[in-house]
């Protein structure tokens, strides 16, 4: 379990940002306040399991699973 | 502040966070909302009084999160923050902040700042602030980072009279950048400021940046920022990257000092609660469902009141304005062109009203968004995105602004769907018309005891729509091809009660533009209709009354009989008759007459004009008659079977083809503009109408 990403955590687990694995998404997501060091929250899904919604920097985002996957966690 | 008579205050704040609360409350009714230059961006100005000797000139920029925009509409904000020469450069940005997601929300700051525009910072949700244990230090931060800053409470209008103070002192601020951009590439914005005579470092470095999107450079100043960021080897990419990271980092600087958070959790209890059922597997897509069937059954309950009034108030005033005015063609032309013309204008406003009320207090709210956040995955199926349910709902109210909303849309493709299949969905304009026909041939029964038959019928019309529009965005998925991604970071905001003020605002505004701006096309085509319906070629109008006497000279016709064969006569031989004739061989297999045909070329240009156009029809010679427009329907007769004209089969195959049918010029136009071309408006236009003649062609020749 070296590279888990926001699309390993289970529904209320949170995990801290490590780095990004896109470096287009990144972009936007470090604009949006997804920092490296930040906790990050997974807070529940969709009903059909996708897009997700996480907590992160205070407030509530949400995104597609293969974009979750992008963003690792330690 | 000394900069101009009217001087000019932008407002800029991320999505969500009271911005237009904040415009609201500095303009009132005092705004205007129009397009940028070359752009379809809704521009909203207005106009404020900041004590009795100066006026402000206030423009709403389109929220944003950063200078780097990611759609369309964004890209506004950089343009005419970035470029000194643009009319619409402010003298003041005025930054408005969530102050509850504090950090987030200062990053845009940040930038703004660093383009060495004078700025006001609005905390505004102190409320929400005050609540959660959070405190921040407004003078404390002013100091740090050298700008006015003002706490405020849009929603209750708390704090806007201390942000006019702060406009009318002199904003000569010390100006230190918060993020070095000339530590990182000093060359190449030495380049760019010999080149451009550009003074600051930060204008230069988003210059470099930017170049692409910035609209006041020429191909040629282009190819020279090219030459300089290849040759100085300005990495953008990785630039940006450390500019956001050296940015929070002031940011959490200010924070240590400014801000204490003594809580451990934000409160957001309720939208927690909330999102579990909103977005539960079950729930979440029955109240969907629910609210939509809601907003129809309103309408259809609370607009035909008010509809019928109207209705019958035009009516009755053209029957007396025609016993109080002598003969003539000028009182025909007011009576039976001008007035029904006017009618069929005024007869919207309160569709168009409720469903703007109901559209606006679901963004208000942010049930929106959760819409998208339900939706995105079944609309990724058909070649869409969450997002495009926004404009597919919108589209229910008006095509034009649902297109517009499109520009959030990220990815091309999608976007280019969206724009494609949103007129499909059902718009206000197509709403009296269904409710016209509707009455004529559904009853007017109560089944179940609560679900009225009529507005069940109205919402398997707009449920027609959208199954139209899902399939066709398939199709198109499965023809075009595109290797761009597709992404949806998008901010889930907090449940917030609607701003009834903005509400009310957001009725006024789409009504009155409404009013004037369809209102022109509609009275224009009505005022041409008369005079088509009412002159004809040759004297035969003239000697109508002869003709039809020798005609039927062998049989005994009563006064009334007579009267209406020549009434039909004249109407037959009018221009508008002729015209009508002359595509009657082709919508005929749809068990279409000349008459309606008629109101099907008058619609291309606006569907609208329908309702205009039956009741000017209907009422050439025949105003003394007291009915509404729906009576004269109901009791027009097709001559050849002797049988109601607007029979079931009639009835259902015209409000199927009013259903697909691309009848409105405006909407073409809008889409020319968003897809810089005519190719897809033109395929819109022969994709649509062809559906609808297919449709109806089918739906007549089955049932009749």
């Amino acid at each position: 379990m070296n590279l888990r990403s926001v699309a390993d955590l289970t529904p209320g687990e949170s995990g801290i940002i490590n780095g990004f694995m896109d470096d287009t998404l990144s972009l936007k997501l470090l604009e949006m306040g997804c920092l490296p060091g930040q906790p990050i929250k997974f807070n529940f899904a969709a009903p059909l399991g996708d897009p997700i919604c996480v907590s992160v920097a205070g407030y509530n985002l949400s995104l597609r699973l293969d974009e979750a996957i992008t963003i690792s966690i330690q | 502040m000394s900069h101009s008579d009217t001087p000019k205050i932008a407002l800029v704040g991320n999505p969500n966070s009271g911005k237009s609360s904040l415009f609201n409350h500095l303009t009132g009714l005092n705004q205007k909302i129009g397009n940028f230059p070359g752009v379809t961006v809704d521009k909203k100005t207005g106009y404020c009084k900041l004590d009795d000797h100066t006026r402000a000139k206030i423009i709403d920029l389109p929220g944003t999160y950063s200078i780097y925009p990611n759609s369309t509409d964004e890209k506004i904000v950089y343009d005419i923050l970035g470029n000194k020469a643009d009319p619409l450069h402010p003298d003041v940005v005025v930054v408005i902040v969530d102050a509850s997601n504090f950090k987030r929300n200062l990053l845009l700051f940040t930038q703004i700042h660093d383009l060495n525009i004078p700025c006001i910072l609005v905390l505004n949700m102190m409320d929400i602030v005050e609540k959660t244990g959070l405190a921040i230090d407004a003078d404390k931060l002013s100091s740090e980072l050298g700008v006015p800053v003002i706490p405020m409470k849009a929603r209750q209008g708390k704090g806007i009279d201390v942000l006019k103070r702060a406009l009318l002192e002199n904003l000569e601020q010390h100006f230190h950048p918060i993020f070095n951009a000339y530590e990182l590439a000093p060359d190449a914005i030495d380049a760019v400021k010999k080149t451009f005579s550009v003074n600051d470092d930060y204008v230069a470095y988003q210059m470099l940046q930017q170049y692409r999107i910035n609209s006041f450079l020429t191909e040629n100043e282009k190819n020279l920022i090219i030459d300089i960021t290849e040759k100085h080897q300005f990495n953008r990419d990785e630039l940006r990257r450390k500019e956001t990271l050296e940015r929070y980092a002031a940011i959490n600087h200010f924070i240590d000092g400014a801000v204490k958070e003594t809580f451990t959790q934000l409160p957001k209890r309720w939208t927690q609660k909330l999102d579990r059922v909103f977005t539960h597997k079950i729930w979440g897509y029955l109240i969907f469902l629910f609210i939509l069937f809601m907003i129809f059954q309103s309408i259809f309950a609370w607009a035909t009141v008010p509809m019928d009034l109207i209705d019958l108030t035009f009516s009755e005033l053209s029957v007396y304005l025609k016993s109080q005015l002598p003969e003539g063609a000028l009182t025909g032309l007011l009576t039976e062109g001008i007035i029904p013309g006017i009618g069929g204008i005024v007869i919207f406003i309160p569709q168009i009203a409720i469903l703007f009320a109901f559209i606006s207090i679901l963004e208000e709210t942010g049930y929106m968004s959760r819409v998208v956040f339900l939706m995105d995955k079944i609309m990724r199926k058909f070649g869409l995105n969450g997002k495009s349910v926004v404009p597919l709902i919108s589209g229910v109210a008006c095509a034009i602004p649902a297109i517009m909303a499109t520009r959030t849309i990220e990815n091309w493709k999608e976007r280019l769907i969206t724009i494609f299949v949103t007129p499909l969905m059902s718009c206000s304009a197509r709403l009296p018309v269904y409710t016209i026909l509707i009455a004529l041939i559904i009853p007017e029964k109560t089944i179940g005891g609560i679900f009225n038959l009529q507005g069940l019928a109205l919402m398997g019309m707009y449920l027609l729509g959208f199954v139209a529009a899902i399939v066709s965005a398939l199709i198109m998925r499965l023809i075009l091809k595109t290797k761009e991604r597709s992404f949806l970071v998008m901010e889930l905001p907090t449940y917030k009660m609607p701003r009834w003020k903005n509400v009310g605002l957001t009725m006024y505004e789409k009504s009155k533009t409404f009013v004037f701006e369809a209102g022109k096309i509609i009275l224009a085509i009505s005022i041409v209709l008369w005079v088509l319906a009412s002159y004809g070629p040759g004297n035969k109008l003239e000697n109508a009354e002869e003709i039809i006497a020798q005609t039927y000279s062998q049989e005994n016709l009563s006064q009334e009989e007579f009267k209406n064969k020549i009434e039909s006569f004249k109407l037959e031989n009018s221009y508008a008759g002729i015209f009508g004739k002359a595509i009657e061989p082709v919508i005929m297999p749809l068990g279409y007459d000349w008459k309606i045909g008629i109101a099907l070329i008058t619609s291309f240009a606006a569907r609208e004009v329908f309702v205009g156009t039956m009741a000017t029809i209907y009422s050439i010679g025949n105003v003394e008659d007291e009915s509404t427009i729906k009576n004269r329907m109901r009791n027009e007769v097709n001559p050849e079977t002797g049988k109601k004209r607007y029979d079931f089969a009639t009835g259902l195959s015209l409000l199927v083809f009013y259903a697909f049918a691309m009848q409105c010029m405006s909407t073409m136009a809008i889409v020319f503009r968003e897809t810089n071309g005519w190719k897809w408006p033109l395929l819109q236009l022969f994709y649509m109408t062809g559906l609808a003649y297919v449709s109806a062609l089918i739906i007549y020749q089955t049932l009749s």
